[in-house]
């Protein structure tokens, strides 16, 4: 199905998933706009944001089913499977996040169901995000999410954590879409164009690069580097994740990365394809990622700190999936990238159960005898770990193991190794959680008796559970559709060698 | 009909009963677990007589598995891995009954991770795509994380992470070079796939990147044997841990290090492996672990630790065997690694047997002890016997044919390698005279009771294979032979061209 943007309804078709989910949304904002106050209302609130995410997502299904594609150069949105996926991530994400939230706000009686509203209003921007052909509109995407995750990350504004943390990722944030702002409006002066493509297309014309064009580059990835958390720009995540509550740290870690990723993939990848200089910064970037977020980690005694600068780290690994630059690095960027939000989700949701009344102070030592009062979730936890670690029958290993393909086949052997060798630094910090669960006895008597997850936090933890065993051991699906998505993006003339 | 689904079953059946262990009632775990162990040495037996020993790989299922990435579930056996099978599953039914009474916690987690393990090891022996190799050699590592870490000794935490942690960086650098392999190949023939034969044949054209692949894997296959200075492990890790685990680590986990020398790291990478340094190096660090491990063990007060030095002397001699590359050598050097693992286990056996009596591993906390209990002590004495390779058992003929191997390839080493098997007389004779003999100084020791039934029931099928191997290796040797002929001649190409057979005649 080929959409003409030129057309008005070929271009509402194509923002289909994004117009279905801003209308659940306006229904959700009158809903809460009358019922906001029980728990009751809450609850309806947050089924009310899974139909939207599902309905969403059957829409983005059946865009891509009939293979809906923009017709021309010049569109400002992009239909392609590397949207579709990112934006199953981005929902599945969210969806997960409702899940461990309903038992999570009434226990810490964040009884206001506006909480919803800004979750799907942060997914939104996620999909523009993902979905922009324009550098304007992966800017308007990103502002819409990073607003909504903004006031979010405050949310429980009765604790001065929870406001330290939105402050200060609401100024961070601000000085990092500075950064883009500029970094774009440099490009535009060096191309003429803020359309990705046609800025590709200009930079492939121009030969070798203006410094106008470079300055701009270098702005764009500081920009990008602020949201996605990579060394030296994370100064922010681990406060910010610490104090954010834990359903919206999860959020964070997974959907917020995630989009940020899908937009600079796009726009390296179509834009930036004949400007060799990205590569060389990436590289860096990627090192000095894995190197400091797993050192970092290290040091850590809190759990959701840990689990905060862990997720630094994974934007390392995924940074080395960018430098690859090649389709094998795309489809490993989404592999990873589901893997990823899996797994972390899965490790939140577990924190969040054991951290009533203050998470960010569970240590990790407090897990100590888990595994013989709730087996299970030690069970689920234990997976996370593994996978996080990278471990094989896990889809943790799946990814970083495509992402390893991804980077020796581009000839990157000295990447791939310090990305494992990072990663036997990792562990150093993963196992000791599975050593607290399984091989520490109880400190206290009765140390758990407050861990709770409802039904659908259990649920949700479940298919993560599920989502990592079934796609470490059978990834042939996942692979097939992250090796589509991933070609999508890249120009369609390179196609040389087969292979992985 | 046995040959196409036997390494299936094998693989899959201990996975079955782990999950039915698991599930089932803390009380009857041990005896599940046994009976499954049973059943899954029952059905490897045959292999025995099923295995031709002039075809080669045998048993071999070969099923699509991630098509994208050209992976596919190919096992198969050869003369190589047949015995290694055949020992995991031998080590199992008696791993699990010489923990019955010394596991009194958490006996259904216990019993299904050594299940889950024995699909791990099998694993390892019997893949023949390095995806599947890969995946299993680290599957079978968090089991054995978990059995030292829960149910180890006072320091098992550090012991559990150092093995982890060792384990894992060598094989994450195996993993690259694995993947830089498999471009390589994938490149060169336009065809991507992890298969083992596919791979080894196009790795003569690597060229400098060849240096680089060896030492990952080198490192990897180092660190489990594991060769001296890599060997710190070892040590916490066979101390700490529980019988079951100090015996499956010493019987089985260390021949995946020697066993992945044998078959990935010399054929794939012949040139580097026979550099005349690497080769120096190799010998040189062999010949270290032999008698710097002797002499370690000699100084030791911990019984347990004593055992696992002497594991590092005795994988030495398995590393010398395989460097000299002659058929007397690998063949000593395969015989030893059943041998280890058969004497090493019982006498981690032994150990933890007066262990759960006394509960001190201390050699000094023993002496005259053969008084109080006789039976103990005559088991003791001819595994150790076994174990310094006095002849008529099974050590003096692995020992004997590496020496024998090696020497036309490394004369001066083989001579100080002799010396270790000294230096074994003397730290083990002591030692046993410490404990078994020596006047009855300590009133604790006389009240121990001899060995109960059960107990003899897991050391007589091992005495039994230490006097069958001593005393009639000849049906081990014959079906090794053509396995490590065509390894050798594929490694070094008409090296065993007109050698004397060691196997002698026909069957």
């Amino acid at each position: 199905m080929s959409l003409d943007p030129s057309v008005y309804g070929d271009l509402l078709l194509s923002l289909l998933p994004e117009l279905v989910l801003t209308g659940w949304t306006l229904v959700l904002l009158l809903f809460v706009a009358w019922r906001h106050r029980t728990v009751r209302d809450l609850r309806i609130a947050g089924w009310l944001t899974i139909a939207a995410l599902i309905s969403t997502a059957a829409a983005t299904w059946w865009l891509w089913w009939n293979r809906a594609e923009v017709a021309g150069l010049a569109a400002m949105i992009a239909a392609d499977d590397f949207r579709w996926v990112t934006t199953w991530v981005f929902l599945g994400a969210a969806a997960l996040t409702v899940l461990i939230s309903f038992s999570y706000l009434e226990r810490e009686q964040l009884l206001a169901p506006e909480y919803y509203v800004l979750l799907l209003f942060g997914t939104l921007g996620m999909m523009i995000m993902a979905a922009g052909a324009d550098l304007m509109v992966i800017f308007l995407g990103l502002e819409l999410m990073s607003v909504a995750v903004y006031v979010l990350a405050g949310f429980d504004r009765r604790r001065a954590r929870s406001a330290e943390a939105a402050l200060k990722y609401f100024l961070l944030g601000a000085f990092a879409s500075g950064f883009l702002l500029y970094g774009i409006a440099l490009i535009y002066g060096a191309t003429g164009t803020t359309n990705i493509r046609l800025i590709g297309a200009q930079v492939s014309f121009m030969g070798s690069p203006s410094v106008m064009l470079l300055v701009g580059l270098a702005l764009l990835i500081v920009g990008f580097g602020f949201k996605i958390a990579a060394v030296p720009f994370h100064m922010w995540a681990p406060d910010v994740y610490d104090g954010a509550p834990t359903p919206v740290t999860a959020f964070m870690a997974t959907g917020v990365k995630a989009a940020a990723f899908a937009a600079l993939f796009r726009v390296m990848i179509q834009a930036f394809a004949g400007v060799p200089a990205w590569h060389d910064i990436l590289w860096w970037l990627a090192v000095v990622t894995m190197v400091g977020g797993n050192l970092f980690a290290l040091g850590q005694r809190s759990l959701k700190r840990m689990l905060a600068y862990s997720s630094v780290a994974h934007a390392g690994y995924l940074l080395v999936a960018l430098a690859a630059g090649t389709r094998a690095g795309t489809s490993a960027f989404l592999v990873y990238v589901i893997a990823y939000t899996l797994m972390s989700l899965g490790a939140f949701a577990v924190l969040a159960a054991k951290g009533r009344g203050g998470e960010s102070d569970v240590a990790i030592d407090d897990l100590a005898g888990l595994a013989g009062k709730r087996p299970w979730l030690a069970f689920a936890l234990a997976i996370c770990m593994l996978s996080l670690l990278g471990f094989p029958g896990t889809a943790g290993f799946i990814g970083k193991w495509y992402i390893l393909i991804a980077a020796t086949g581009a000839g990157q052997n000295v990447l791939a190794t310090i990305l494992v060798l990072t990663s036997v630094v990792s562990a150093g910090y993963y196992l000791p959680v599975i050593m607290a669960m399984y091989m520490k006895p109880e400190p206290i008597e009765a140390a758990h008796v407050d861990v709770y997850l409802d039904r659908w936090g259990r649920a949700a933890v479940a298919v993560v559970v599920a989502g990592l065993l079934l796609f470490g051991v059978w990834p042939n699906r996942l692979f097939d559709l992250a090796r589509s998505a991933g070609d999508s993006v890249h120009p369609a003339v390179t196609t040389t060698t087969s292979g992985p | 009909m046995y040959a196409r689904w036997v390494l299936n079953a094998l693989l899959l059946w201990p996975l079955i009963a782990g999950l039915i262990v698991l599930l089932l009632p803390a009380r009857l775990a041990k005896y599940v677990a046994l009976g499954a162990s049973l059943i899954e040495f029952a059905l490897s037996v045959p292999l025995w007589w099923a295995f031709v020993p002039a075809n080669g790989m045998q048993f071999v299922v070969d099923r699509a598995w991630i098509a994208g990435w050209g992976i596919r579930y190919t096992v198969g056996v050869d003369g190589i891995s047949l015995f290694l099978v055949l020992l995991t599953t031998f080590l199992m039914p008696l791993s699990i009954l010489g923990s019955w009474s010394y596991i009194t916690k958490r006996e259904g987690g216990f019993y299904s991770l050594l299940l889950v393990l024995t699909t791990g090891m099998i694993g390892v022996f019997v893949a023949l795509d390095l995806f599947l190799f890969y995946v299993m050699w680290e599957v079978m590592l968090i089991p054995m994380y978990f059995i030292i870490g829960v149910w180890g000794g006072e320091n098992r935490l550090y012991a559990a992470i150092k093995f982890f942690i060792y384990t894992f960086l060598g094989s994450l650098l195996m993993l690259v070079a694995i993947i830089v392999l498999y471009l390589h190949a994938g490149r060169v023939t336009g065809i991507y796939s992890f298969g083992y034969a596919h791979l080894l044949s196009q790795v003569g054209l690597l060229g400098p990147s060849a240096w680089w692949l060896f030492g990952a894997f080198f490192l990897a296959f180092a660190i489990k044997v594991p060769l001296f200075p890599l060997h710190t492990w070892l040590p916490d890790a066979h101390v700490e841990a529980p019988t079951a685990g100090s015996v499956i680590l010493a019987g089985i986990l260390l021949k995946m290090g020697t066993y992945g020398f044998l078959r990935f790291a010399l054929p794939f990478f012949p040139s580097v492996a026979l550099h005349q340094n690497v080769q120096l190096i190799i010998v040189i660090l062999a010949l270290i672990g032999i008698i710097y491990g002797g002499l370690v063990a000699m100084v030791q007060p911990d019984f347990k630790k004593l055992i696992a030095y002497s594991s590092v002397a005795h994988l030495g001699f398995v590393m010398l065997g395989i460097w000299a590359l002659t058929l007397q050598s690998v063949q000593g050097a395969l015989l030893i690694m059943i041998n280890h693992g058969i004497s090493t286990g019982a006498l981690f056996f032994l150990a933890g047997m007066i262990y759960e009596r006394r509960h001190s591993r201390l050699i000094e906390a023993y002496g005259g002890i053969a008084r109080v209990v006789p039976m103990f002590a005559a088991i003791l004495t001819i595994v150790s016997l076994s174990s310094i390779a006095l002849p008529g058992t099974n050590g003096f003929v692995g020992e004997f044919l590496v020496l024998v191997g090696s020497f036309r390839t490394y004369p001066i080493a083989t001579g100080l390698a002799t010396t270790g098997v000294i230096v074994a007389a003397a730290y083990l004779l002591t030692a046993l005279q410490r404990v078994i003999f020596n006047p009855l100084s300590n009133p604790e020791n006389e009240k121990l009771t001899d060995l109960t039934p059960r107990e003899l029931a897991v050391l007589v099928p091992l005495l039994v294979c230490i006097l069958w191997l001593g005393i009639y290796p000849k049906p081990f040797l014959r079906r090794m032979e053509p396995s490590a002929r065509q390894l050798i001649e594929q490694v070094r190409p008409g090296a065993t061209q007109g050698l004397p057979v060691v196997s002698g005649g026909q069957p």
